[in-house]
């Protein structure tokens, strides 16, 4: 059986013989009882804390996380051991540790598998960088959406708090540090740090402009440090292994590994963690098992509605923060979005931005109007009534969003729209120019027709047309009346022949 | 429970939870895990778990039965995970009761393989 060094040493040495997934961050998951405070201890919870405390030396961790080359795991990259730092440099009377559990991305569900997995490891880290930072306070901002996280929270927290991991002079070093839970309404831009604060603060969940950051006046208007759960549930392993360890795994800028939420048109759909540096290739054909029924690949999306899709161009790419930009989309908090041959990449990028239009805050005008003109743009083409012109348009439009928007939502919210349009533009000119859908998904581009010389007359397929267009006679080829059809597909599922295409 | 206030104690609970494991295995007692995250949940793993407790010892298997979070095979909920004494544990997917009976007749009491398992594709790091 391969063991943990093998994994690094395949890696470094670019063996491709096992694409095997390396768990750091969702080490405890499916092995301990989550609300068995004595199972996570079992498995080395809080022996980080004991030695962050029995050092004495914030300084030092604080250089620990820095040089393993941690890097914020909720999508922006940012390296966690400088935030660390940054928060730990203002002298203030209180400060906060917060925990961004606001995990909204379409099809993401890494926070909450690791919340409900293993919520120690996050009170763990928090409490690890309340003594770095000099905060003795900690947040877990987490959407309500989220009954069974904030249970099994709700319980780690009571029993830690019993056995003394929270709460007065922790493990004898005389450092106080308590969590409280708040809750959020499941905005997606809420996971944006501004936002994120106004909305514990009691106020409407809107960003404000940076600087000020959060790391000098934040929650409250106090020094306040905000990392993602993923990025927490990584520091445990990192100060008890050391940084070098953790640097010794990854690519050159992107250290450790990554957990990736895989969906969409793959065999095998699952929570997967890989070092940095694996290939979408070992991902989604050795890992995911490939694509269901055969079909071939089209694209995968990353980065969720801030992200991008990649196409068959970059399946050798290796999995990176730098990488997935120069590709076009972003790392994201790590949803996976698998696409094949059947999925109409303009109907992709119209599903993203119908989300950002619904989740768009409405602070500041290129997001709120901007991002609503790029969903009407997409829907015109969609129906076959795009022009070249409107291309352009949706280009130019996607650049004065991203450059002019306040906070990453809209920053970001384009990108779906750009790497569709660059990937993918003789799908967007098919749509415009011969007003039709090549994977056959947008309504008003399509037809569906029945091939005579399949067709057997069976009327399997006139019996179950809700609108009563398609005639033909028992044992006589059938027809369909394209002014009466609303193009439902009920006559291409029904039919046993493959009479029936989509044309 | 008295507060922790040196990292002995707190290796002493490690020690102890490592020494009780040790034990089970050495008295033949089976663990089984399952997962019973909000996924796991969805896809109907509370009845699964509740079969498992209850099943176990009317056939008279001696068994430790846990709620874990998940185990990351979204295509194979609800899943569980058996290490029988001595052995490597093993994940099986799909697991309705039904082929949670045939688990507990046919892996756990002879040791033959049943449908449903998936080979573990991981490693995870431990920590020191």
């Amino acid at each position: 059986m391969l063991n943990e060094e093998t994994v690094i040493r395949n890696r470094a040495e670019g063996g491709k013989t096992s694409a095997t997934q390396l768990r750091i961050a969702l080490r405890n998951c499916g092995v301990i009882d989550p609300e068995d405070i004595e199972d996570a201890i079992g498995q080395g919870a809080y022996a980080a804390l004991a030695k962050v405390l029995a050092d004495g030396d914030p300084e030092g961790t604080i250089r620990t996380i820095m040089d393993s080359g941690l890097r914020g795991r909720g999508g922006g990259g940012f390296p966690t051991g400088l935030k660390w730092q940054l928060s730990a440099r203002p002298q203030a009377d209180q400060k906060y540790v917060v925990c961004n559990a606001d995990e909204g991305d379409p099809g993401a569900f890494m926070d909450r598998s690791i919340l409900e997995g293993d919520p120690h490891t996050v009170l763990e880290a928090m409490a690890i960088c309340g003594y770095c930072i000099g905060a003795t306070k900690g947040l877990i901002y987490i959407r309500a959406e989220y009954p069974l996280a904030i249970e099994r929270l709700h319980i780690a927290i009571r029993q830690a708090r019993d056995y003394g991991f929270l709460g007065e002079d922790l493990f004898g070093s005389g450092f106080a540090f308590d969590i409280e839970m708040r809750y959020g309404a499941g905005a997606f831009v809420c996971g944006e740090e501004t936002a994120l604060i106004h909305s514990m603060e009691g106020l409407r969940g809107e960003p404000t402009l940076k600087p000020p950051f959060p790391s000098e006046s934040g929650y409250l208007g106090k020094p306040t440090n905000v990392n993602n759960v993923e990025t927490f549930a990584s520091v445990p392993p990192i100060i008890l292994k050391g940084a070098a360890w953790f640097a010794s795994i990854g690519t050159e800028k992107s250290k450790g590994t990554k957990v990736f939420a895989l969906a969409g048109k793959i065999n095998k759909v699952g929570l997967i963690e890989v070092p940095m540096g694996t290939t979408l290739r070992e991902v989604i054909y050795e890992i995911g098992g490939g694509l269901q029924h055969g079909k071939a690949f089209k694209a995968v999306q990353t980065g969720g509605p801030s992200g991008g899709c990649l196409t068959t161009a970059h399946l050798d790419t290796p999995i990176d923060y730098d990488n997935l930009i120069a590709a076009g989309s972003m790392m994201g908090s790590g949803g996976m979005i698998v696409m094949d041959e059947d999925d109409c990449m303009v109907s992709v990028a119209k599903f993203f931005l119908d989300f950002t239009v619904e989740e768009s805050c409405g602070k500041c005008t290129p997001c709120r109007i901007g991002n609503k003109r790029l969903y009407e743009l997409l829907e015109k083409i969609t129906r076959g009534q795009g022009t070249r012109e409107d291309l352009d348009h949706l280009y130019n439009l996607s650049l004065v969003i991203k450059d002019t928007s306040l906070c990453g939502l809209g920053q970001s919210s384009p990108n779906p729209v750009l790497s569709t349009l660059h990937n993918f533009r003789d799908e967007y000119l098919a749509h415009v120019d011969e007003h039709k859908c090549p994977a056959g998904v947008c309504r008003e581009l399509i037809r569906y027709e029945i091939v005579p010389e399949n067709c057997v007359g069976c009327t399997a397929c006139a019996r179950n047309c809700p609108v009563n267009a398609i005639s033909g006679e028992r044992k006589q080829i059938h027809f369909i009346d394209q002014a009466i059809c609303i193009k439902c597909g009920a006559c291409l599922e029904k039919c046993k022949f493959d009479a029936v295409i989509i044309n | 429970m008295e507060r922790i206030r040196t990292a002995e104690q707190l290796h002493r609970i490690r020690a102890s939870r490592e020494q009780m494991s040790l034990e089970r295995r050495e008295q033949g007692i089976v663990e089984v895990r399952v997962a019973l995250a909000t996924c796991g949940l969805a896809s109907g793993a509370k009845s699964t778990y509740e079969y498992l407790v209850e099943e176990l010892p009317k056939r008279h298997i001696e068994a430790r039965v846990l709620r874990t979070g998940c185990m990351g095979y979204c295509y194979a909920e609800p899943t569980i995970e058996v290490t029988l004494p001595g052995a490597e544990p093993m994940v099986f997917g799909g697991v309705d009761p039904a082929r949670a009976d045939q688990i507990i007749e046919r892996y756990i009491r002879q040791g033959e393989m049943v449908d449903g398992h998936i080979p573990r594709n991981y490693e995870k790091v431990t920590l020191e």
